[in-house]
């Protein structure tokens, strides 16, 4: 293993900034995994953590193949994960919103075009990252529609899923958005955590990647060979709105199957804990996402179901 | 009268509400135009308060002026507002960066969806911001390239000091006034002052272009003053002065101006050891239309925009 730092900043009264990678292997760029972006997602740089340390061993036994090389970048944002906030503590800026940045922008873009210079060129560019919403996924692969996605590789990280997105105007600044574009077969990861860690999601992610590169001649690795995932399109998603405000009681979880008409979540009154409203499946499917704050505001997305779906 | 754009009820028994004040004249024809005036997509610009404020006021202290609908909508973003945060305080997101919005949306893209359906229809709308806390403005009106042709006759009408011709930069696909343009509604942006502030020599001098606009427009046919021509900037036309170092930035300039060429702009300097670490100098003659206003700098930063000058 090497590690190199691939960005450096000075601080005012802060320790300088510094973006480090982790490479294994040597020859063509063959995978680049990039883990926390934002200074909550603590999950993504840890399921890097536990990728680097796997690698590190895999390497020292001669499981990576020769003329292949993989760069893990646990994060590109701790500046913010230490003073615990979201986006690039200083100007609030999003990094992932600002790809592939520029070398004389603003310092966001800065750190953007620094990290797009070293991860672009790889075969295949693997992000974890997580949603804005406060919720929990199934786990599972994302790619954007950009015409040079390719599901069937994304099939090999062995997940139960895969899901098509249509890029909406600001997923052009993404990094996997840029990664396609550049000629970069790039995935998405989504566990179901952000700020706090789950081991058994993480452990599932790291066994996905594993897979995924060993599928693709990268590693030598023996792993359970994961699902043949079904391949959905964002389209397919219902999102269950909340018609009230309140305290948010869920019933169901990420993965369960749910039917038309079942009860899958109550609003109760803050103050007086009477039921204001039941929130009913208005399909059958299976829960691919759910809302996990306890808080809910009205219109609020609390369910994303896969209709007609079983299990 | 007022109305309610949007209504969305809070987690702990509050609503939050998106307004606007639809002004029009007594009686109707018919065939008048209508103008749009919205602010605070983002929570720390708040010169747009003030000059929403002056509008109503003007306006309806003298309603036999109005011969068109003006529709003012002083808080699109109103908890940001409250808050005194940019973006969406529950989602840190950034509003203008969610729109035209989708009524099968979350919150934010719900919200954005409302307000671009009741601004459709309009003959012209106004976008008002305040930078952010961070740099201060000259007032400026910020034109895509895409839309110059459409737009630059109205943006000239607004008695600001330049006009920017930008070219297009896909993340701005998601704001107010890009979506608005596709969708058939000519939007211009101002921008003006500084995050948290009110200017109100810079919220007057953009108040009396808006009653020329309308004036132009056939709305308003109360005494206007005459407004400045603007000078018209092109992106090659402005320098673009950055930050290499991290410091404190302390600006040699009294405001935003004219400047001649190797006037002293300001340092960034480093306190622990006394010491300038960086000196800016205007690259030439010009206009410094953009300053930075927060002290603290990291490298890349904004220092100022010089218009006139060498390219960036």
């Amino acid at each position: 293993m090497n590690k190199e730092i691939i960005f450096e900043l000075d601080g005012l009264y802060r320790e300088e900034f510094k973006i480090e990678g982790f490479r294994f292997g040597h020859g063509n760029k063959a995978a680049c995994i990039v883990g926390a972006s934002r200074g909550n997602e603590i999950q993504q740089m840890y399921i890097c953590s536990q990728l680097i340390k796997t690698l590190k061993t895999l390497e020292e036994h001669g499981s990576i193949i020769s003329n292949n090389e993989i760069l893990v970048i646990p994060s590109i944002n701790n500046y913010s994960i230490n003073v615990g906030k979201r986006f690039w503590a200083i100007d609030n800026n999003d990094i992932n919103r600002m790809f592939p940045g520029s070398p004389d922008g603003d310092t966001a873009k800065r750190i953007a075009s620094a990290v797009f210079e070293r991860v672009k060129g790889y075969n295949y560019g693997i992000q974890f990252t997580s949603f804005y919403m406060p919720g929990d996924f199934i786990p599972h692969v994302r790619m954007m529609e950009t015409g040079y996605q390719s599901p069937s590789l994304a099939n090999l990280f062995g997940t139960q899923y895969v899901l098509i997105r249509k890029p909406k105007p600001f997923d052009t600044a993404t990094l996997n958005y840029n990664w396609q574009m550049n000629g970069t077969n790039a995935f998405s990861m989504y566990t179901n955590s952000t700020e706090q860690i789950d081991e058994k999601s993480a452990r599932q992610a790291v066994s996905s990647v594993l897979r995924f590169l060993t599928r693709m001649g990268i590693l030598k690795y023996n792993n359970h060979s994961g699902y043949i995932a079904s391949v959905i399109n964002d389209e397919d998603l219902l999102s269950v709105h909340t018609k009230s405000a309140g305290i948010y009681r869920r019933f169901k979880e990420p993965g369960d199957p749910v039917f038309h008409g079942d009860v899958i979540g109550e609003i109760t009154d803050p103050y007086e804990g009477n039921v204001l409203d039941t929130i009913v499946s208005p399909t059958d499917g299976i829960i691919f996402f759910a809302h996990t704050a306890p808080m809910v505001m009205e219109n609020a997305v609390i369910y994303k179901i896969i209709r007609r779906m079983h299990e | 009268m007022i109305e309610e754009i949007a209504c969305i009820e809070m987690s702990v028994h509050e609503k939050m509400t998106i307004r606007k004040n639809r002004l029009m004249p007594k009686e109707l024809t018919g065939k008048g135009k209508r103008f749009s005036l919205v602010t605070g997509i983002h929570g720390d610009e708040l010169d747009g308060q003030y000059i929403c404020y002056e509008v109503v006021r003007r306006i309806n202290e003298h309603p036999e002026y109005l011969t068109g609908i003006v529709d003012v909508y002083p808080a699109v973003n109103p908890l940001g507002i409250d808050t005194g945060i940019r973006g969406i305080p529950m989602f840190d997101l950034d509003m203008n960066r969610v729109f035209p919005g989708s009524d099968s949306g979350a919150m934010a893209e719900y919200v954005a969806a409302k307000i671009v359906s009741d601004i459709i229809g309009s003959d012209l709308c106004l976008d008002l911001h305040s930078s952010n806390i961070f740099i201060k403005e000259i007032p400026q009106v910020r034109v895509n390239e895409e839309n110059a042709d459409k737009l630059l006759s109205y943006a000239k009408m607004l008695n600001a000091d330049l006009v920017w011709i930008y070219s297009s930069i896909t993340v701005l696909d998601a704001t107010l006034a890009y979506s608005l343009n596709k969708l058939g509604v000519p939007t211009l942006v101002a921008e003006m002052g500084v995050g948290l502030r009110i200017d109100n020599d810079l919220c007057h001098q953009v108040i009396d272009g808006i009653f020329n606009l309308m004036k132009e427009l056939g709305i308003w046919c109360g005494p206007t003053k005459n407004v400045r021509e603007p000078l018209i900037s092109v992106e090659g036309d402005v320098s673009v002065l950055r930050s290499d170092v991290t410091g404190i930035f302390v600006s040699g300039i009294k405001g935003l101006g004219n400047i001649q060429q190797g006037m002293c702009i300001g340092e960034v300097i480093e306190p622990i050891s006394g010491t300038v670490l960086q000196h800016f100098e205007s690259p030439c003659d010009g206009f410094v239309f953009t300053l930075r206003e927060h002290p603290v700098v990291y490298k890349g930063d904004i220092i100022a925009r010089v218009h006139g000058g060498l390219h960036e």
